[in-house]
């Protein structure tokens, strides 16, 4: 068994899942006119992915997310806020796996909410305006929403996956 | 779910609840504010909160605040241009007496709205 073959596979096809989420979500127009509301799809791979990689290969699986997903259907500033948002959220996330009182559900509202987080804050900083904050407690909310929906999305998956770890 | 998802979603809504209240908060703080200036020297800041009349120069000009509008009640002015211009109330909007050098304008508090927003 070519253990290393194996593994490249298996990351190559997590890239391409999240990618193909990224485009799902750039299809359907779900825009309820708030600005960053929306349901992250791609997460969904994300919180698989911690549950299934070492935590080095979910970083770079994410940091590759975002870059071909933005480069495909975004633009730079897209790239800058979705980095900061998806690193802080996989941060976050990976801290609250540790602990023994927290399931997949509640890493993943939390996840949701971080990567909000991420992109109000880096919009703060490249904006210098602290208007921005007034988004802040609608995306609290709606990312603990998404976040619901990802963490019972991911449950699903995981169940189906078994014991299988890349 | 487990008790730490719980903890997790009480910080949030509670993160949420506290955004919300600031908010609220900034919002009433951030009533529109008159400036009034009298030969290029500022003469008088006023909230538009507060129904008043301010007489300018001892009553050359007459400045009164009603529903959060500012107008110009009076002026001895010969032309009566900013008397005729009537009420404004919205973040730049200025009402100008040459002859007596009177400016009325209307300013927001310190923090002005949204800037910018990209998705």
């Amino acid at each position: 068994m070519h253990r290393k073959g194996a593994k490249l596979v298996a990351f190559g096809v997590f890239v391409a899942l999240a990618l193909i989420f990224s485009y799902i979500e750039a299809c359907i127009p779900f825009q309820i006119g708030i600005p960053g509301v929306k349901l992250g799809l791609a997460n969904l791979v994300i919180v698989v992915a911690l549950y299934k990689m070492p935590v080095r290969e979910v970083y770079i699986l994410s940091i590759v997310r975002v870059l071909l997903a933005g480069l495909l259907f975004g633009n730079m500033m897209s790239i800058i806020y979705s980095l900061a948002g998806g690193l802080l959220s996989l941060t976050v996330m990976w801290a609250l796996k540790k602990s023994p009182s927290m399931s997949l559900i509640g890493i993943s509202i939390a996840g949701g909410v971080c990567h909000n987080l991420g992109q109000l804050l880096m919009a703060m900083l490249t904006v210098e305006t602290y208007g921005v904050f007034s988004y802040f407690p609608i995306l609290m909310v709606s990312g603990l929403l998404t976040g619901l929906a990802i963490g019972i999305g991911a449950r699903e998956m995981l169940l189906r996956l078994g014991r299988l770890q890349f | 779910m487990k008790k730490g998802d719980f903890i997790v979603i009480g910080t949030i809504l509670l993160a949420a609840c506290i955004g919300f209240g600031i908010l609220f908060w900034m919002g009433r703080q951030q009533a529109g504010t008159v400036r009034i200036f009298k030969d290029g020297k500022e003469a008088g800041v006023y909230s538009l909160d507060k129904d008043q009349e301010i007489q300018v120069d001892g009553g050359e000009n007459v400045v009164v605040i009603e529903n959060g509008k500012v107008r110009m009640q009076s002026a001895s002015c010969p032309d009566q241009i900013c008397v005729k211009q009537g009420e404004i109330g919205k973040k730049g909007e200025s009402i100008i007496c040459l002859p007596n050098e009177v400016v009325v304008s209307v300013e927001e508090g310190e923090e002005s709205g949204v800037d910018a927003v990209t998705n």
